[in-house]
């Protein structure tokens, strides 16, 4: 598709057709892949192959078909339900005889079908036609067949913007592991719990591939700010990037490492400036002509495994490959002109570390979430330093244990009311005329979540002023001290 | 296209509890405290949620020289709340203290005067998630009922996204009018006072998202089709029978939205205690059987809590509640591709 690209409108919101470079969701069935548009790169999803050139100039929710060799053809027209011969069916299944002989067709007919390029369509029409218990069939085991067919040989992709939903339905089937099996009712209990919403500064802990923040990201849409607080040396955000968003998002958006946070709170942070130039120093000593430490600047950490992206999957080690030959051509002239280059990157990771210190040590934020694989409570009760008073904070945490030590010790300190401890089910149902039932399988946990509000911390802490309701509030409290003096 | 609106009133009688105020309406987003702007300072003609303890709390509309009565006494607003900052402790006239929170749609839905059933959070998220709701999206809503949801999705989509919301009760739209001008949300919604299922939304191909939450949401269906743009959209409904879900999903499918879903959400809250469990007596035995006893304890973690002397073993437990809400409705999604 050639031609102007379209000028969105004022207000924006308009939609903008797929083009190369972004960040797109493919959709077949339920099943969900996030890729990157390229041209001329290939793409597998559901034991598929094909290019996705043809879908740049589209637009988004264009559903295609895959066609031989890989090509992506934007269906025209909605293909509708297979005609059922004349609405035969049978009443039941007491004549039907499972022998393994109902298919007239072999398996080498159904390749060559394949071959000849036929279209999945018309190989389930086949398939029907050559199966001699189809008219037996009750006419709702006929659509199950079908439907079944179908799924297998017709091959719908439908192109998709990256939203939270599909982000986190994709990675809770695909990757659970990899997002603390964070199921997606569970995160949308998070967003709203916390009073996530455009203007807040937010803070977010988390060990979600990025899921998480790129979720709060969303819903700041570029107002405001967001503090990544992260353990290890990087952050990891593979599902954030996946959700492709535009530049200015990253403006706001800053990254502080959980093992300088004590530093922080003490005041000592500053001093660690020098300590930490060090550190970097040897690391580039070490990483001397390694591409990886420069891809490690960019905040995108070599090792992790991207999920999904193609990106990530197919040209990162290819251009690791060709930076690494060319590093052996080039003398060592380069290399110090490299080096500078290095230094100047780690210079200004060190400014934005400086500049994230500084906007968590305003200690004014107006939100924070926790949701990662380290013990909570310690995360906890530091980050709650920085958040303002009278403001949500969420705890996710996969096991229910963490989060009681948690209450217990928000108790003890003081500081938070309204504490919740919860969890979410959710039961999907299958909703067809006379055959509504809920599904088969849901998910067995999908963790749990500790919710509470800020207030001013009681610095005077009499017991005496303590009201009826609050006194109430503060038995358990009472009670661990005594636990605690006990053990 | 909406002149037929319900003129804005200018002067909302004092809403909550308490005082009769005069609310002077402003449109000036993110300028003062509102539902989707935080703010440090208690302000004159600011809404604040006076919280008492946990499922105590109510809200309240801050008014110079005005008071409010609670259990441990009153707060005059004038000294205790105005140029306070919010989460500050306040104490009462008889002693007792209570603390002054920001509101937040959340603490609305459980403080808001009830006009109808309404929505609350557990559903809200799983609505404004699965509908894609973000900054700047345009949403359809039908009913407005007492305004908990409608709360939620404008905190959502400020401050450039706009909600248009149709309640066919005259009483009720206008009450819904009052609170957002009181709230100072009201630049970001429309309310109309009409039948969707008859007149439908009074928007064509605006909206990203809609919702439904009327007894018949399947005569809406096509209506939430043209609201949506012609690229396509999100769409929600929520019921509480099986019966209106199978005729929703029909018009559904019948107005050619796509994926359709069902699904049902429950919230379990676990209340937090430290459960003491007695013992049991196995009497006096031998020598041999002692030894068993306390290498066990000593193997276990779980024993590190038992007491002997009192013969009773401690263990930190989230215990669910005696009662939970076992059904609120039944949330269909479905998605409208670009035709």
């Amino acid at each position: 598709m050639s031609g102007p690209v379209e000028v969105p409108a004022p207000g924006g919101g308009q939609a903008q057709p797929v083009s190369e470079g972004d960040h797109v969701v493919l959709k077949r069935e339920e099943v969900f892949k996030a890729v990157q548009v390229h041209r001329g790169r290939k793409i597998t999803f559901e034991k598929q192959w094909f290019y996705l050139d043809n879908a740049i100039g589209q637009q988004y929710g264009t559903t295609f078909e895959v066609s031989s060799g890989g090509v992506l053809q934007p269906l025209k027209v909605k293909t509708k339900e297979i005609a059922k011969e004349a609405n035969e069916a049978g009443i039941d299944n007491r004549n039907i005889i499972d022998d393994g002989k109902s298919q007239k067709l072999s398996r080498d007919d159904i390749e060559a079908l394949k071959e000849q390029g036929l279209k999945g369509q018309d190989i389930v029409q086949h398939l029907v036609e050559n199966s001699t218990t189809f008219r037996d069939k009750t006419g709702f085991a006929q659509e199950k067949y079908i439907k079944k067919k179908k799924k297998k040989y017709e091959a719908f992709i439908t192109i998709l913007k990256p939203t939270t939903r599909i982000m986190a339905m994709m990675y809770h089937s695909r990757e659970p592991g990899k997002i603390c099996y964070l199921r997606y009712d569970t995160l949308a209990q998070m967003l709203t719990l916390g009073n996530i919403h455009a203007g807040s500064k937010v803070i977010v802990a988390e060990t979600c591939a990025g899921l998480v923040l790129g979720a709060v990201m969303e819903r700041l849409g570029g107002f405001g700010s967001v503090i990544h607080v992260y353990p290890g040396s990087l952050p990891v955000r593979a599902a954030m990037e996946n959700f492709g968003f535009p530049k200015s998002f990253y403006n706001h958006l800053f990254d502080f490492p959980i093992n300088k946070l004590n530093s922080l709170l003490s005041g000592g942070f500053s001093a660690e400036k020098e300590t930490l130039q060090k550190q970097t120093e040897v690391m580039m000593e070490e990483g001397n002509g390694s591409p990886l430490n420069t891809y490690q600047g960019d905040g995108m950490p070599c090792g992790e495994t991207v999920m999904d992206n193609n990106q990530s999957e197919e040209t990162k080690p290819m251009d690791v490959a060709c930076e690494e030959a060319e590093n052996k051509e080039k003398n060592t002239d380069r290399k110090s002109n490299q080096v500078e280059e290095r230094k100047s990157k780690q210079e200004d990771r060190l400014k934005k570390l400086q500049t994230a210190a500084a906007v968590l040590q305003e200690r004014n934020a107006d939100g924070l979430i926790i949701a990662s694989r380290l013990y909570p409570s310690p995360l906890l009760l530091c980050l709650l330093e920085f958040v303002a008073p009278s403001r949500p904070f969420v705890i996710y945490c996969q096991y229910k244990e963490p989060l009681l030590v948690c209450y217990s010790n928000l108790r003890e300190r003081g500081g938070v009311v309204n504490l919740r401890l919860s969890e979410t089910w959710l039961r999907g149902y299958q909703v067809l005329p006379n055959r509504t039932h809920p599904k088969l399988t849901m998910s067995g946990g999908g963790g749990y979540i500790l919710t509470g509000i800020t207030v001013a911390m009681d610095r005077t802490k009499s017991v005496a002023n303590i009201s009826n309701s609050q006194r109430a509030e503060e038995r358990p409290a009472k009670r661990q001290k005594i636990e605690e003096s006990k053990s | 296209m909406w002149g037929d609106f319900i003129s804005v009133r200018r002067v909302c009688p004092g809403t909550i509890r308490g005082v009769g105020v005069d609310c002077v309406h402003r449109c000036i987003p993110f300028s003062e405290m509102s539902f989707v702007e935080y703010r440090d300072i208690i302000q004159n003609g600011d809404t604040a949620i006076v919280f008492l303890g946990h499922d105590s709390m109510f809200a309240i509309k801050v008014q110079q020289g005005g008071s409010t009565q609670t259990k441990y006494g009153a707060i005059k607003h004038s000294t205790d709340l105005i140029g306070k900052k919010y989460g500050s402790k306040v104490t009462c006239s008889k002693g007792g203290w209570v603390y002054i929170l920001h509101p937040t749609p959340e603490l609305w839905t459980v403080t808001l005067p009830h006009r109808t059933q309404i929505l609350y959070s557990t559903d809200i998220s799983m609505i404004i998630m699965m509908l894609e709701l973000k900054p700047g999206s345009i949403v359809c809503e039908s009913g407005t009922g007492s305004g908990s949801l409608s709360h939620a999705i404008i905190r959502t989509i400020a401050p450039t996204g706009r909600l248009y919301t149709v309640e066919f009760h005259k009483q009720r739209a206008e009450k819904a009018e009052e609170e957002f001008c009181d709230h100072k949300i009201d630049h970001l919604v429309t309310v109309k006072n009409q039948d969707v299922c008859k007149e439908g939304f009074g928007v064509v191909n605006v909206a990203d998202a809609v919702f439904l939450d009327i007894p018949s949401p399947w005569e809406a269906v096509k209506y939430a089709k043209s609201a949506l743009k012609a690229e396509g959209g999100r769409i929600c409904s929520f019921s509480p029978c099986i019966e209106q879900v199978q005729r929703t999903c029909l018009a559904m499918t019948d107005q050619d939205f796509m994926d359709i879903n069902t699904f049902e959400i429950l919230l379990r809250v676990y209340d937090v205690r430290t459960v003491s469990l007695q013992l049991p007596d196995l009497g006096v035995g031998d020598t041999n059987n002692q030894d068993t006893l306390t290498d066990k304890k000593n193997q276990s973690k779980e024993d590190s809590w038992r007491d002997s002397q009192q013969g009773t073993t401690q263990f930190k437990s989230g215990a669910p509640l005696r009662e939970m809400a076992g059904h609120t409705g039944y949330l269909t999604f479905a998605t409208k591709y670009l035709s």
